[in-house]
């Protein structure tokens, strides 16, 4: 399982970062840094609310 | 296991041109979920759009994709549809587009029942030219041409396309990503016009003018004002102050334009 | 065997012109004097599984003809000046996105709502530069209601040749006025088809020119999936500010009609009398008719006049009328405008010769006489 951020494609909206139920993720400046990946629950919240398709969860 | 979105985008298209925060993004990747629900065919579909920042959406999808003039995506749609009505038409805009200056062929498309699925992105601006108001502006709104307050009245999209004849009507928020997918899917597979309504954030000209200190702000007040029509029935005119019902807001079967027209065509053919 | 001849009004003949070119789909919005057009296509369409449709507003009825022409069809709309002007946006997408159809303007007064009923050629500039941007632009001007058949089939082929809309403009006089037609059989008249592309899906690009100025264009259903915007876009479709494509794509899509060898293909003209023609009245749709009559009253006296027929406006004839404006005295222009084509024919001459215009705005056709009085000053 890991969380994969395509940095090209990430603007920095922080909306993945406000709305992970865990904590897992915080902005490093302009970009978003999978921070505890270990505490993520693979909600996929924040994949499905990316508005830059920048985030991926792969469970598997 | 992560979802596949680049089966549906034309490669080397991304990033888009939406500005960060800005809920397009959420929608569109709403709208191919959606599609890929409903099993569409790349081939057979056709996106169509008009101008603004939300009708820019269809050149990042591998379909037909149709970019036309400002506000007349419905009608060229009609046009697409009526001449080949196998197959499936989808219009996307945002709400200066659908409802100023392609009004007109919206509520027309409405009230033929033509089977087409509009998605109307209305984040209360017109985003492109730097945030003029749009219909859809509330009252009393800073925008760049109302600098002492927004004096005009608000148009209801859902109401206004519930008025003119559409037969599916839904509405749902960028803050509310997995109803956005399962109320395009509804829509899609609704024999007629369905339309639904994406309430949207425009961070950079709506939000900057109006005491939204953040994206994520925005993003909370979409989560605040939705009320689910199944719920509004239990709450008092008090509680409603101020929210907007979301869900499937109106649904019924008619008689579908093209359907309507095939019958001219037997007609005309002496077919009894 | 004999030919099905009708007594016809030009209105009707223009919808059977458009069946005969393999119209497909008519998107229109009532207006007088071109209607009939409509009401006989809402009648034929669907006998042959074409489609109709009635649109709210001038501007949806053009938007849903290029709809329905990206999908292979071939489509026609009908209206008169006050709707070309409404329709003048899409025109121009048309023109960038290089989307086949057949515009009819059966023209009348002007400005705004002017004088319904009564005739005009009020539109001819605006044919040619109603829309905003340069581009290329072909008018076709049919002065007779067999002209106005084999026209409607002309304006089809050119649509589905170069790719763009191919505007069709009679004045309300021949738009309805009956004659006799003779309906031509079927192959009589050539009739053609866009270019499909001949590359498999995953090479095709809407633009492409290796296959010359006027790029094959697929259909939406058919299996090619490709991208239209009004936006200035590169060979394969998507929008770009590049300087060297836009212009390239600018030059060319001026160029597919107004290129040398395109010109020749598109032009068509009537000359009458020319020959020995000391002064040229140069005169299209119902006007040309009172200028024949004064053709012939003049040379009947002696006086060596001749008329100058132009059956397609635009591209506008320039080297023949270069070539006329030096062999006579004077071109006079009558036209029921205030002199618009008579701008361009004195463009053209370059003052080789006094180019004389007879404008009539009043809403009554233009007479002989007027034509022979201004002739024999002149002379």
């Amino acid at each position: 399982m890991s969380i994969e951020v395509i940095e090209r494609y990430c603007k920095g909206c922080s909306i993945c970062v406000e709305f992970c139920p865990k904590n897992v993720l915080e902005m490093d400046g302009f970009i978003v840094k999978v921070a505890r990946p270990d505490d993520c629950i693979k909600c996929m919240q924040c994949e499905l609310r990316c508005p830059d398709f920048a985030i991926k969860v792969h469970t598997d | 296991m992560a979802y596949d979105y680049e089966k549906s985008l034309r490669p080397g298209k991304l990033p888009h041109i939406w500005c960060p925060g800005c809920g397009h993004g959420i929608v569109m990747k709403g709208l191919l979920r959606a599609m890929d629900t409903c099993g569409l065919e790349k081939n057979n579909t056709a996106l169509v759009s008009g101008i603004g920042c939300a009708s820019r959406l269809p050149g990042y999808v591998d379909m037909c994709t149709l970019h036309t003039a400002h506000g007349r995506a419905a009608a060229f749609a009609t046009g697409v549809k009526m001449a080949r009505p196998e197959m499936n038409v989808i219009v996307m805009g945002g709400d200066g587009d659908g409802t100023a200056i392609g009004g007109n062929h919206f509520i027309h498309a409405c009230r033929r029942n033509i089977d087409m699925t509009y998605v109307i992105m209305n984040n209360f601006i017109y985003g492109m030219t730097g945030g003029q108001f749009s219909p859809c502006t509330p009252t009393g709104d800073k925008a760049s041409t109302t600098p002492y307050g927004n004096p005009d009245p608000t148009f209801d999209i859902s109401k206004l396309a519930i008025g003119a004849g559409a037969t599916f009507v839904a509405r749902t928020t960028a803050f509310h990503a997995t109803q956005i997918d399962k109320l395009i899917a509804e829509g899609i597979k609704h024999k007629g016009m369905a339309i639904i309504e994406v309430l949207d954030d425009c961070p950079t000209t709506y939000g900057r003018r109006n005491k939204f200190r953040s994206v994520v702000d925005m993003m909370k007040r979409l989560k605040d004002m939705a009320v689910p029509v199944t719920a509004a029935g239990k709450m008092t005119a008090e509680q409603l102050e101020g929210k907007i019902l979301t869900g499937v807001l109106y649904k019924e079967d008619k008689p579908e334009y093209c359907e309507q027209y095939a019958k001219v065509i037997a007609r005309a053919q002496g077919v009894k | 065997m004999a030919k099905k001849v009708a007594l016809m009004q030009g209105n009707e003949a223009c919808a059977h012109g458009a069946m005969y070119a393999g119209c497909t789909f008519f998107g229109g919005y009532p207006i007088t004097p071109s209607t009939e057009v409509a009401e006989v296509l809402s009648n034929e369409l669907p006998k042959v599984g074409g489609k109709f449709i009635q649109m709210e507003d001038e501007i949806a009825a053009m938007a849903s003809v290029l709809g329905a022409s990206l999908t292979g069809a071939k489509v026609l709309t009908a209206t008169s000046g006050p709707g070309v002007s409404l329709k003048q946006e899409l025109i121009g997408y048309a023109c960038i996105a290089e989307i086949p159809c057949v515009i009819i303007n059966v023209m009348r007064g002007g400005p705004s709502t002017g004088m319904p009923t009564g005739p005009g050629q009020s539109d001819v500039q605006q044919a040619k530069w109603g829309t905003h941007g340069d581009h290329a632009t072909i008018a076709l001007v049919p002065a007779s209601v067999q002209e106005i058949f084999t026209e409607t089939v002309r304006a089809f082929n050119l649509a589905e040749k170069y790719r763009m809309p191919v505007q069709v403009l009679y004045d309300e006089i021949v738009g309805h006025m009956r004659e006799r037609i003779e309906f031509p059989e079927a192959g009589e008249l050539e009739v053609i088809n866009r270019t499909l592309p001949s590359v498999p899906p995953e090479q095709y690009k809407p633009y492409d020119t290796s296959f010359g100025d006027v790029p094959p264009l697929a259909a939406f259903g058919s299996g090619y999936r490709f991208h239209v915007t009004g936006l200035n876009k590169a060979q394969d479709g998507f929008p770009t500010t590049k300087a060297e494509y836009v212009d390239a794509e600018e030059r060319r899509q001026v160029r597919k009609v107004e290129g040398e060898v395109a010109r020749v293909q598109i032009e068509s003209n009537e000359e009458y009398l020319t020959e020995d023609a000391e002064v040229l009245v140069f005169a299209y749709g119902s006007t040309s008719r009172s200028a024949r009559y004064a053709v012939n009253e003049l040379r009947k006296e002696g006086i060596k006049a001749g008329l100058f027929r132009p059956i397609t406006l635009w591209p506008f004839p320039e080297k023949r009328i270069s070539a006329l404006g030096k062999q006579v005295k004077a071109i006079i222009v009558p036209e029921m405008n205030l002199g618009q084509m008579n701008l361009e024919v004195e463009r053209v001459v370059k003052g080789s010769c006094p180019v004389i215009s007879i404008g009539r705005v009043d809403g009554e056709p233009l007479n002989p006489g007027q034509i022979i009085a201004q002739v024999k000053e002149v002379k």
